[in-house]
């Protein structure tokens, strides 16, 4: 077998055997029980040459509609953003993505500084103490903050706003069913988590309240407001945050957060069909000992030289076992570090830049589409998403669209009963005034033509 | 390595700099002020660095270049798997019709990821012996958990909530019990046996109507086979558990032995070993999860199945243990193992297994005269020396891990796993060449001399690298996690 992967020679293979002192491979393989062997060779594809198969998958590739080829209006939770090409370069470079784990602290202080240097730049986004190396991504980073509060608070109940991505509630809903925590969801009015709800809602048994900022219709939740409701019941405030959307908005921890998470997918890292992405997880000093995942801590050698460890790994798995405070073992490290340079690169400057572009931008989306006389059911001011009233089947309008070049928006029918025929309509900085008008024209052409179908 | 401290990125930032490229605002102004109730308008901007694009750049080349990965030299990393990272994955997965596509997109416009992911569950079907795979779970451990979760959910389905205790082996992973812990279960530990294997007589003692399920790693953490994993799976299936396959070290065994054949009802996978994902520093890894036929029912939402239509994602699965990840798993990593698999083929698979077992074996005997052995059998994968013999003369494993960094190399696994005293665990992989693995017993061997010899050489190491050995115990009692700007 020559394999490009594969150094061995027969000459190579023929000097070891001699040393191990057997006549053929297969001698090592004797301890597998004849009834468990495996006979011949898997029944799968045969090996590919490396133009053959980059040629093939290339046109694989080529069937799916991209967002270089095509103008995407489509967010909740994803985005279309402006990438620096720096950040490619710097996630190239080997000596990063073809390590592991930085346990050996000496000849890893590249990954160990660069994680330290996210862990800082996340918790001033976010205005909290403290933030980890990386969780997998922002829904399973809030279900850990569930899991962390129900263990803090010994409270064995957590209320979810419905304003909450409802994949990420869905997650959080597996680990509390894991850990038999009960999940409640909080109402919503006029696109907000409802603040009287909630008031009649939490009681002493809840452990942690959870809402998105922005939420996943785009609103500006008021944690403000909210956190005084949750802290004078013992509650933890967790917030789920857009790391972009804190260049512009008030950092939660500086709000009243106990627990704000994320995913840092905005900051230079591909939409990549859903993931790998970023989950970042930051709390307040008071929590540190309870974080899940690894954390990097700066100290120093023996000759007092500034360095950077893993530390505090008595939380940890591999230490802990089963008292662990999480089970996460491997993470998000490339992606952080994907993030980290992103965010060098927007700086203290860019980052608000883009923020703000963001926010003029959807704005500039909302004033079009009422003036082209569609309905937009919340009023409150918007960050990326919009929440549009269509009256018609949202695939038909897309399919439409996506003929134009545009791929459109969510059908927020799928996980909202009254909100059938509404549109989650999402504008970054990536779409120019040229895509966002074509896109309410032919928005509202195809609207006319569906409903004159139906009609 | 260049010895120079490398001052943090915040250190090198000056007012004025930028290191980005926006597009031009082509609509109106507005201010936020007008939009936002005040208090939720930032009024400090978060300091981030300002820094130009040339500055950023060598800043990471210069940290790059205090970081040792596979591509840099040798990195027998026991149970982490550390082969070359084929460079064509990293093509393939950055092509833009993958890495630019939303995962919410209508399906009709992502059928070509859909079917790759399609064809990549069949071929791992193949491989494991499974009659399902889900490609959702992130990493190993949410796969563990993952496959728990299914388990609770298949006891709990038949009526049967006495089913409270996992068993792990006290060689196993600490994902194992940690992931057990998660999903509402309490562990129960079985003993090795002098053989190094899973002590049979302790696992009939702690099973019973109890046990939800025993993990296992197969070969185990010592890269030994578990040869009675038959007579083990019947007395799991006895008391009506659930046998449980920790697919870490599936490298010493495809093509030779299939989870599936041996009995294991759930596996796990980590394409971030095996498959080539690459490890990435600590991750993005992706951890699919196989189930046999009773279990399918229980697969997180939503199952990828095919219809006369095309692919589509099935969500109405009412028994299932629900979403356990956002969207449908870590999609780069996944199309990197499939272009991995698809580069190997059936032949190329069974090679790298081959390879893989005869490479830890011939390090193994070559060492064994220097070092001991406390299971002396043929290994697969990847085997455990102890380093008892040294530590009688003063000098630790972790002494001797230490000044391999001198010699290039990225150290094994040390203590671990916990029944070995003193342990190093060794993994050499099938892309490795005689010579690299030669030099490597080279260096080994002249450790073991020196610490005879000249103890303090080993006991100081590492002598060459940009830092000396770090103070954790300060970094552990009074943690800085994050820069702080000097007043």
């Amino acid at each position: 077998m020559k394999h490009r992967y594969l150094p061995m020679t027969s000459q190579d293979e023929k000097e070891m055997l001699e040393a191990i002192g057997i006549e053929s491979i297969d001698e090592l393989f004797a301890d597998i029980p004849e009834k468990v062997r495996f006979k011949g060779e898997y029944k799968i594809k045969p090996a590919k040459s490396e133009s053959s198969l980059t040629k093939e998958l290339a046109a694989l590739a080529a069937k799916n509609a991209d967002s270089n080829r095509f103008a995407s209006f489509l967010g909740a939770g994803v985005y279309d953003h402006y990438k620096p090409i720096i950040v490619d370069h710097v996630i190239s470079r080997s000596e990063f993505y073809t390590a592991y784990t930085p346990y050996q602290p000496e000849i890893s202080q590249g990954e160990l500084q660069a994680i330290f240097e996210f862990q800082t730049m996340i918790s001033e986004l976010t205005g909290m103490d403290i933030a980890n190396s990386s969780m997998y991504d922002g829904g399973t980073a809030l279900a850990e903050a569930g899991m962390l509060a129900a263990g803090h608070t010994r409270r064995k109940k957590i209320l979810v706003s419905r304003a909450v991505h409802p994949e990420s509630r869905d997650v959080v809903r597996t680990y509390a069913l894991g850990q038999s925590i009960e999940v409640e969801e909080i109402p919503l009015k006029d696109g907000h988590t409802d603040l009287e709800a909630l008031k009649n809602m939490i009681d002493d048994n809840v452990a942690a309240v959870m809402v998105q900022y922005p939420n996943f219709f785009g609103q500006v939740e008021n944690l403000k407001e909210l956190e005084p409701i949750i802290h004078e019941a013992g509650a933890l405030f967790a917030v789920s945050a857009n790391p972009l959307s804190l260049g512009a908005l008030t950092a939660p921890g500086k709000l009243g957060a106990d627990i704000t998470v994320g995913d840092a997918q905005p900051f230079g890292i591909a939409e990549a069909f859903g993931g790998p992405h970023c989950g970042y997880f930051a709390v307040t000093k008071k929590l540190m000992r309870k974080v899940p995942g690894r954390l990097v801590g700066e100290t120093v050698d023996e000759d007092g030289r500034r360095g950077f460890v893993l530390t505090l790994q008595a939380r940890e798995q591999h230490i802990r076992r089963d008292k662990a405070t999480s089970n996460i073992c491997s993470n998000q490290a490339l992606n952080a570090l994907a993030a980290s340079v992103a965010m060098t690169a927007l700086g203290k400057v860019g980052t608000k830049e883009m923020a703000v572009q963001n926010i003029t931008k959807t704005h500039y989306m909302k004033q079009q589409l009422k003036g082209a006389g569609f309905e937009l059911p919340f009023s409150g001011a918007h960050f990326n998403e919009i929440v549009v009233k269509v009256n018609a089947p949202i695939k038909e309008l897309n399919d439409g669209l996506l003929a134009k070049g545009i791929i459109g928006g969510y059908d927020l029918g799928r996980s909202y009963d009254e909100l059938d025929g509404h549109m989650l309509v999402c504008v970054t900085e990536q779409r120019t005034k040229e895509e966002i008008d074509a896109f309410v024209q032919e928005l509202t052409a195809k609207v006319q033509e569906v409903g004159a179908t139906h009609a | 390595m260049h010895k120079d401290n490398q001052p943090l990125i915040f250190e090198m930032t000056k007012e004025g700099r930028i290191g980005y490229s926006l597009p031009d605002l082509d609509v109106p102004e507005i201010d936020l002020a007008e939009l936002f109730p005040e208090e939720l308008v930032r009024d400090e901007a978060a300091d981030l660095p300002e820094v130009s694009e040339l500055d950023i750049m060598r800043h990471y080349t210069a940290l790059s270049k205090r970081n040792h990965g596979v591509d840099s030299g040798f990195y027998p990393l026991g149970s982490c798997t550390m082969k070359y990272n084929p460079k064509i994955n990293e093509s393939v997965a950055r092509f833009p019709g993958f890495a630019n596509i939303h995962p919410l997109q209508d399906e009709s416009t992502v059928q070509g990821a859909m079917e790759l992911l399609f064809d990549l569950q069949e071929h791992l079907k193949e491989i494991t012996g499974m009659d399902e795979v889900t490609l959702q779970p992130a990493a190993g451990a949410h796969g563990e958990w993952t496959g728990l979760m299914m388990i609770r959910a298949y006891h709990e389905s038949r009526g049967d909530m006495k089913r409270t205790k996992v068993i792990v082996p006290d060689s196993a992973h600490g994902t194992n019990p940690a992931s057990a812990t998660v999903a509402g279960f309490e562990t129960v530990t079985v003993k090795s046996n002098e053989q190094g294997l899973v002590d049979l007589e302790d696992l009939k003692r702690v099973v019973g109507e109890d046990t939800a399920a025993l993990m296992l790693t197969n070969p185990n953490t010592l890269g030994l086979f578990e040869e009675q994993i038959l007579e083990m799976a019947a007395i799991i299936h006895e008391v009506g558990g659930k046998l449980y396959y920790d697919g870490a070290n599936l490298n010493a065994v495809m093509s030779k032995a299939r989870p599936g054949d041996m009995g294991f009802d759930v596996v796990h996978l980590n394409l971030h070993k095996t498959f080539t994902g690459p490890h990435g520093g600590g991750g993005p890894g992706s951890g699919p999860v196989g189930v046999k036929k009773d279990l399918i029912p229980y697969l997180p939402k939503p199952v990828l199945v095919k219809t006369e239509q095309g692919l589509t994602f099935d969500y109405n699965r009412p028994e299932s243990i629900g979403r356990v990840k956002p969207f449908y798993g870590n999609f780069g990593i996944n199309v990197r193992a499939y272009t991995y698999i698809r580069s190997m083929g059936p032949d190329g698979l069974k090679a790298v297994t081959e390879y893989a077992v005869l490479n830890a074996n011939y390090m193994m005997r070559k060492l064994q005269p220097h070092f001991d052995l406390p299971y002396d059998r043929h290994c697969k994968h990847e085997f455990v020396l102890s380093g008892r013999r040294q530590k009688k003369l003063g000098v630790r494993t972790l002494d001797m891990a230490k000044r391999l960094l001198d010699f290039g190399y990225h150290p094994p696994t040390i203590y671990f796993p916990l029944n070995v005293e003193e342990g190093m665990m060794i993994e050499p992989t099938e892309t490795e060449s005689k010579e690299t693995l030669d030099a490597f017993i080279d260096a080994m061997i002249q450790i073991a001399k020196e610490v005879e010899e000249n103890p303090e050489i080993v006991q100081d190491a590492p002598h060459t690298t940009v830092i000396k050995r770090l103070d954790e115990t300060q970094a552990a009692r009074k943690p800085v996690l994050r820069y702080t700007k000097p007043e």
